[in-house]
């Protein structure tokens, strides 16, 4: 079997749009397969997991919950990853973020009013902003691969945490168990409607950066900058942009709104500092950033969805007694087969069999 | 005491060896995979089940190999047959491959498992301080340096090592010329998911018999930082794999002293390492220049 790539004469219009679509069907076919393989019932598990957490209020919250940090780093990575900027190290920049932030209610107990939580958003971009901006000297420095040194600071920073929350953060009052004094509500991020759910503001936050990073790339000039040097940083040279300044601006944003989702969940929805904080949000915004093609306001969808896959995973654990691991393999099946359909927009492909086609 | 130091720093070493030595054959025919991590894990996964439920670890072995081998296949698929965004799918691999072992493995956590017998060379192994070192190791151990010499010997002395070395430099050239540029690389990116695998199953079948979810812990993200610092070349990979080796079984050991050094920290040693290394030699441009292969992570699409 061959498989031909044709390019074609101009990008896809069509094939931009509904290849998230046939990724994501190509990933539900896949999923039944799977749920088969393990001896489930494939159209209730596929029920559960995308269609069950939709049917109550309260986990429509928790759905909002756990996509304001997915479309938060999401849409930073997108400015990075357009600009040819790959920083896979947003799960650590979300961590420096929130202990940036979480060091205000920790070190400033008495300091409790309506300034608290401006702050510790304000600390929590920076933290994140300086953390990213480690790779980003190294890259414009010395050139030094920033896939590499942004996931390796990963690792640092989880054992930072680690270390922060057993010694000198740790709540003297908490018996023997890791993690900090729990935040006071001054310095807890305020719930949208307490009365309904769990959903805080984060998910707000989380909206007004989209739709701010989006007015960003299309309509301004730096914006441009960004899709320009990602294009071709030939031209971009040319036109006087300078690369370096882009490798930090990239960075330092996506680490700043990986540093805000940081805080907002550590302050929204989990209420102090614990040891592990995230269930890999930094990783599967990846997977959001190019299931909504680096496009903004499609990651928004793109957050839900994956958000939505968390949710059924639970539900399908409760339910059926499947393993929570599934919903990794989803995810990363679907971020392969996003690559994959991606391909239809550039090329036509076309499979042959035999060697009729050795002679082209 | 010094003498077992040293064999454990080579029980460190080799499983970054191979995998590092594997995405060298890979980076040299022009191709970036970021999956070695991903397809280590599954390397590890599969071998610890198999060797298992098997009682074999030879078959263990095997069948890791056989996993890295067919895991990297969809990557190569992607990539190669309608070139993909190789960094992307890369990533997409390595996710994969967490949550894929995460999911096999749930049953087996916690579960003893079985190891690779140690290979005693009669006499040899009898040498003072360096003979059990050397001569009496764990099969994978002499493998993986016979996997050096062999990568070195067919990449600088045969047709098909230049031939591979030119398709990473200059695809299109390559091409022209009638050099099938497609299928060296699937080769390459399937003799880089062997070694991953091979990789793998050393974790779970000589460096500790058990298995623990995440347990590559980045091991495949230093191989590839390895190949880097060794500037594309086989022995400066074996270098730096015992040094890295060195660096962790270290900090283990500091730990053990309890030094009142923060386990957090001792442990985090060899991430940053990992990092100091990478800016140390992508400092020195022109080392960097001369040996990157100018087509490493280019997608080819024959113009024909």
């Amino acid at each position: 079997m061959r498989v031909e790539l044709i390019k074609r004469p101009q990008q896809s219009v069509l094939f931009s749009v509904i290849s998230p679509f046939l990724a994501l069907g190509l990933t539900v076919v896949f999923g039944a397969l799977l749920f088969i393989a393990l001896g489930k019932p494939p159209l209730t598990a596929l029920r559960l997991y995308f269609v069950e957490p939709l049917t109550e209020l309260w986990s429509v919250h928790e759905l909002a919950v756990k996509a304001g940090p997915l479309i938060l780093i999401a849409v930073g990575l997108s400015v990075c990853y357009r600009s040819n900027n790959w920083n896979i190290g947003a799960e650590g920049q979300f961590i420096f973020g929130a202990i940036a932030g979480s060091s205000v209610p920790i070190l400033l107990p008495g300091f409790q009013n309506f300034a608290t939580m401006p702050l510790m958003l304000l600390l929590g971009m920076a933290g994140g902003a300086a953390y990213a901006a480690i790779p980003a000297f190294l890259k414009a420095r010395f050139n030094a691969n920033e896939i590499l040194t942004s996931l390796m600071l990963v690792y640092v920073a989880e054992l930072f945490l680690d270390w922060l929350v057993r010694g000198i953060w740790r709540d003297p009052a908490g018996m023997a168990f890791p993690g900090s004094v729990r935040f006071p509500t001054a310095a807890t991020l305020p719930e949208l409607a307490p009365t309904q759910g769990n959903a805080h503001f984060g998910f707000l936050l989380a909206l007004i950066a989209a739709v701010a990073v989006w007015f960003f790339l299309a309509r301004t000039l730096k914006g441009f900058e960004v899709r320009v040097i990602g294009l071709s940083p030939r031209a971009g040279r040319f036109a006087g942009f300078s690369t370096p300044r882009m490798v930090f601006f990239s960075f330092m944003l996506a680490g700043a709104l990986a540093g805000l989702a940081g805080i907002s969940e550590v302050s929204g929805a989990i209420g102090q500092l614990r040891e592990v904080i995230s269930p890999g949000y930094g990783f599967t915004a990846i997977i959001v950033a190019f299931l909504g093609r680096l496009n903004p306001l499609a990651i928004i969808g793109a957050g839900l969805l994956l958000a939505l896959t968390y949710l059924g995973g639970e539900a399908a654990q409760i339910s059926l007694g499947i393993s929570d691991k599934v919903v990794r393999v989803f995810q990363g099946t679907l971020l392969f087969f996003v690559l994959a359909c991606d391909s239809l927009i550039y090329y036509r492909i076309r499979v042959s069999f035999g060697n009729a086609a050795q002679a082209a | 005491m010094l003498e077992n130091i040293l064999i454990t720093i080579a029980t460190a070493a080799t499983p970054l060896l191979i995998a590092a030595i594997g995405e060298l054959v890979v980076e040299r025919s022009g191709v970036l995979n970021l999956g070695v991590e991903g397809m280590m894990i599954i390397g590890a996964v599969i071998a610890f089940a198999v060797a298992l439920t098997t009682g074999s670890p030879w078959l263990g072995v095997l069948c890791g190999i056989g996993a890295g081998i067919l895991f990297s296949l969809p990557f190569a698929f992607l990539t190669l047959s309608i070139a993909t965004n190789q960094v992307a799918t890369g990533l997409s691999l390595t996710l994969l491959g967490i949550g894929l072992s995460g999911m096999i493995g749930e049953s087996f956590v916690g579960r003893p498992g079985v190891k690779l017998p140690l290979i005693e060379v009669p006499l040899l192994s009898d040498l003072p301080f360096v003979g059990r070192l050397l001569f009496a190791q764990d099969p994978i151990f002499y493998l993986s340096i016979g996997l050096v010499a062999a990568v070195l010997w067919f990449l600088f002395r045969t047709r098909a090592g230049l031939t591979l070395r030119a398709i990473g430099d200059s695809h299109g050239s390559a091409h022209a010329l009638g050099v099938p540029v497609i299928r060296t690389r699937y080769l390459a990116v399937m003799f880089g998911g062997a070694c991953a695998g091979l990789a793998g199953a050393h974790l779970t079948l000589v460096y500790t018999s058990q298995w623990i979810e995440n347990m590559s812990a980045g091991r495949g993200w230093i191989a590839l930082a390895l190949v880097v610092f060794a500037s594309w070349r086989p022995l400066r990979v074996l270098a730096g794999a015992y040094l890295f080796g060195t660096v962790s079984i270290g900090q283990l050991h500091a730990q053990a002293f309890g030094l009142g050094i923060p386990a957090q920290l001792l442990s985090s040693l060899p991430y940053l390492a990992t990092v100091v290394v990478l800016v140390v030699i992508s400092g020195n441009r022109r080392l960097t220049m001369v040996n990157t292969p100018a087509s490493l992570g280019r997608a080819f699409v024959p113009d024909r």
